[in-house]
Formats: structure tokens, C-alpha cells, sequence
């Protein structure tokens, strides 16, 4: 296999904005041509579009407004970790030699489609992913006797890291009895809890050994991949206080890139809600199971960036098809030693946790120097 | 007579394969292990309820129906964990289905 890098990335704020999907995709398309001269358009082989949006043919519609006839275009949709299955992807196409450098570019607005699954009708009426988010909020603090302040923790931080971001959807923090006061959306998760669906995009770059030394002197390295569907359907993952597939993707991609948990740095895990950030940081392996929160709290109180230092989702808002995008440009900004106010100190492996629909299906990248 | 049919007029049927005899969910013509044809198997089905939450006045829970498949219903009196219950109400509604058990 070819190595793969990452070479170039461009981003927008995430906002509540009203805007047309090709243009919001194409912003961020835009951005990374303007930070990145030395890319020679043409020589992009592919053009990847990551969104759950309902548009056809975005692909081709964004390489046509970029002025540019790749050979392959097209979408990939995957729910939430639309992102990282599109990096994925790239990975694959010049990894098997097909291209040279591939553009991957993911998009979403607020009112995104891709938060309901309708398929799904095991759930009955309570498709919204609130309630999957509850059932684990509950089956989790059942199982470790967690409270809410501990889960509360984790939006207090997200939020409080977002605040060094300037493309985060949160311009605010919280206490953590703000977080308990919020609007109650069921009996186990208050508004605060929550990741915010909103309208952004994210581009990045792949490519070659010899591609990426034609752009840039920081190239980012991605040296494991990891991924794992268990089901489709939410009640068929095999506990709701655990994330499985989140641990059978860690295994490969650290595997493949002969890292162990201890050897990364930095990590950007998917957390869509509170509790999916200690249930995250289990199934990676950075806690014992149940010890989730007490690393959050540890990482809280010595200001110690070092998981989701953007902000997460709660604290960045979530466009879903953009989201593993800007998660694995956090980590290639923290790893070359870019992420300025963010920055965590001797950065050399970064690790991206980007999954859908309550773990049903996880992604793991391993970046590297 | 398909799932669809039977629970939008309230009845709660579970498809078997015909073939290897496992319950097939979610409802499909075809089993998603051995691949056979499977049919609508009527019955007084046991649910044990495994987890629940409660938006405003109404618990919902998820139920492990006949130690075989899960779904998410409701349930208006507070529940508990490995409560035995049945399906007390189902149908569609707006495009979704809804179970409701006691
Ligand atoms: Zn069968």
C-alpha cells in the first residue's frame, strides 16, 4: 500500500446559518486553495463529498465550480461519521495507487435530514437520537453509578475549550450547574448535554508520498485505520453503556499503525452527547470502564487540552457530514504544531473518534508526524 | 398478510423463518440469517424491559421481546429493570410505528 497524508485542509465557522448546501461546501473547498498556492487544482484525481443532505450529484457539482474534471466524483453518506468514511475512502484510493490526491469535502445545514433514521422502527416513536442518547444516559449511570454533575463535566469542558476555537458554533461557558439547569429534554439529559446541529463544512486533502511533498513541509500521516459496523438499527447494539464498535475499530487502527492507547497525545472523541465522551474515552482505552469521568475531571481541572481540545461536538456544534472532517483537521492542526491557543504540548500521535447512530458504527484514524 | 397490515390494525405478530425457525427482526420477508422465506408467528409475547428513561409524564423503555430482539415502547406506570410485560397497545401513527406495554 501506498502511504497516504494529509496535505492541505480548509474549514468554515459552524453557525445556524440559512444557506444553499453547494455554497457552504464550497467555502470551505475555497479556503483551502487559498491557504494551500502550491495545490495544482488539476492535478486532483477525486473529488469526495461527505453530507447527509438529500442534493444528487454534489460531487461533481463542487468539482465543476471549482473549475476542475477529476476523474472520480461522488458522495458518501454515512449518518454521522459521513466525515471519516469519506477520508476513509480517499485513504483507500491512493493507497491502492487509483489517485494521487483526492479532495474531500464535507458539508451540512442545521435542519440536516441525516438525524433521523426512519428505517429504524425498532425505536418505535422515539426515533430522535435524544432518546438514544437517554437510554444510554440511564442504562450508564445505572451501570457505574455515575451522577449527572460528573456527566455535566464534560459539556463544562467542551464548551469552556470551544471558547479558543473561533469556528465554534458555542461562544459561551458554562458551570456545571448551569449545564443541570438547562432545559430538561428528558429525565436523563438536559439541552446542555447536547450537540447542536448546525450548518458548516470542512476540506481536506489527501495524497501521495511524492503528491504531498510537492505542497507542504508539515504533512500529516495517517497510519491507521479503523472501522466497525455492528447494526443498523439502535437496539440491536449489544449494551447501551458501552461502545462496541468504538472498541473492534480502536484494535485495528491502533494495530495498524503499532501504537498502543499510550502513545497518543491528543484525540477528538464523538461526543454527541455528554455521556458519549466517557463512554468514548472506555472504548479507546484511555479509562477502565465506569472511569470515564473521573479523566474528564482530571483533564478539567489542570486545564489539560488533550481530548477535543476544539471543542468537541457539544462545543463546536455538529453538521454531520462535515464533522469527522474537522475533527481529523483539529488533530493535523495539533500535530503540526498549528492549533495556536489550543496547542498541546509535544503532539506526535493524534487520534480521530468519529461514529453514528449510538455506536452502531465507529471510525478510528491514527495520525501521525 | 404483512407486518405492516397486522400492526397498523394493532396486532403485534413476529416473523419466523420457516426454514431454520428463528424470529426475524426487524420484520422482513426473507430471514437475515439462512435467507428463507419467513411468516407471521401469533402469540402471547413476553417482553423483559432492560432500560428506560421518561420524557415528561411518559417512561420509555427498551424491551427484549421473547429473549430475541429489542424495541423501544412506552410505558405509564414507572418500570423496572427485568420487569416482565407484554404488548399492550401497537399500531402506526404518522409513518412510525409505536408500541405501548404494560
Ligand atoms: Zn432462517
Amino acid at each position: 500500500m501506498n502511504k497516504v497524508g494529509i496535505a492541505a485542509y480548509g474549514i468554515t465557522p459552524f453557525t445556524k446559518d440559512d444557506k444553499k448546501i453547494e455554497s457552504i461546501l464550497f467555502e470551505s473547498a475555497k479556503n483551502l486553495f487559498a491557504n494551500n498556492p502550491k495545490i495544482e487544482k488539476n492535478e486532483i484525481d477525486a473529488v469526495l463529498v461527505s453530507t447527509n443532505n438529500n442534493s444528487k450529484y454534489l460531487a461533481p457539482i463542487l468539482s465543476e465550480s471549482l473549475g476542475i474534471q477529476p476523474k472520480t466524483a461522488h458522495s458518501i453518506e454515512n449518518l454521522c461519521n459521513s466525515g471519516t468514511n469519506s477520508i476513509v475512502s480517499a485513504y483507500s484510493y491512493i493507497a491502492s495507487g487509483l489517485a494521487d490526491m483526492v479532495l474531500v469535502s464535507g458539508a451540512e445545514r442545521y435542519d440536516s435530514p441525516g438525524q433521523i433514521l426512519d428505517w429504524d422502527n425498532s425505536r418505535g416513536e422515539f426515533k430522535h437520537p435524544i432518546f438514544w442518547a437517554s437510554i444510554f444516559t440511564s442504562s450508564y449511570k445505572r451501570k457505574f453509578s455515575v451522577t449527572d454533575e460528573q456527566l455535566a463535566l464534560v459539556s463544562v469542558k467542551n464548551h469552556s475549550h470551544a471558547q479558543n476555537n473561533p469556528n465554534a458554533l458555542s461562544k459561551k461557558t458554562y458551570s456545571v450547574q448551569n449545564v443541570i439547569d438547562s432545559k430538561k429534554i428528558t429525565e436523563d439529559i438536559r439541552l446542555l448535554d447536547c450537540s447542536r446541529s448546525c450548518t458548516g463544512s470542512a476540506s481536506i486533502i489527501l495524497a501521495s508520498e511524492n503528491m504531498i511533498k510537492k505542497i507542504t513541509d508539515q504533512p500529516i500521516w495517517v497510519s491507521g485505520v479503523g472501522q466497525k459496523t455492528i447494526s443498523a438499527g439502535f437496539t440491536k447494539n449489544e449494551s447501551f453503556y458501552s461502545m462496541e464498535s468504538t472498541k473492534h475499530a480502536t484494535k485495528i487502527a491502533l494495530q495498524m499503525a503499532g501504537k498502543k492507547i499510550e502513545d497518543v497525545n491528543v484525540a477528538e472523541v464523538h461526543d454527541a452527547f455528554s455521556v458519549c465522551e466517557p463512554m468514548a474515552l472506555e472504548a479507546i482505552g484511555m479509562s477502565n470502564p465506569g472511569e470515564g469521568t473521573t479523566l474528564v475531571k482530571e483533564l478539567y481541572e489542570t486545564k489539560n487540552l488533550k481530548i477535543n481540545p476544539r471543542g468537541g461536538l457539544i462545543g463546536c456544534g455538529h453538521p454531520l457530514g462535515a464533522t469527522g472532517i474537522a475533527q481529523t483537521i483539529e488533530i493535523t492542526q495539533q500535530l503540526q504544531n498549528n492549533a495556536e491557543k489550543r496547542q498541546i504540548e509535544n503532539a506526535n500521535v493524534g487520534l480521530v473518534h468519529n461514529m453514528s447512530a449510538a455506536a452502531t458504527s465507529s471510525t478510528i484514524l491514527v495520525l501521525e508526524k | 398478510m404483512s407486518f405492516e397490515e397486522e400492526i397498523s390494525k394493532g396486532n403485534f405478530l413476529i416473523p419466523e423463518c420457516t426454514v431454520c425457525k428463528k424470529l426475524v427482526w426487524p420484520p422482513a420477508e426473507y430471514c437475515n440469517d439462512c435467507m428463507g422465506k419467513t411468516t407471521l408467528k401469533e402469540g402471547n409475547f413476553q417482553g423483559k424491559i432492560i432500560e428506560f428513561s421518561k420524557q415528561n409524564e411518559d417512561y420509555f423503555c427498551i424491551v427484549e421481546m421473547e429473549d430475541s430482539f429489542r424495541i423501544i415502547a412506552k410505558i405509564t406506570k414507572e418500570p423496572r429493570i427485568d420487569q416482565m410485560v407484554k404488548i399492550s397497545k401497537c399500531g402506526i401513527n404518522e409513518g412510525n410505528y409505536f408500541f405501548e406495554v404494560s
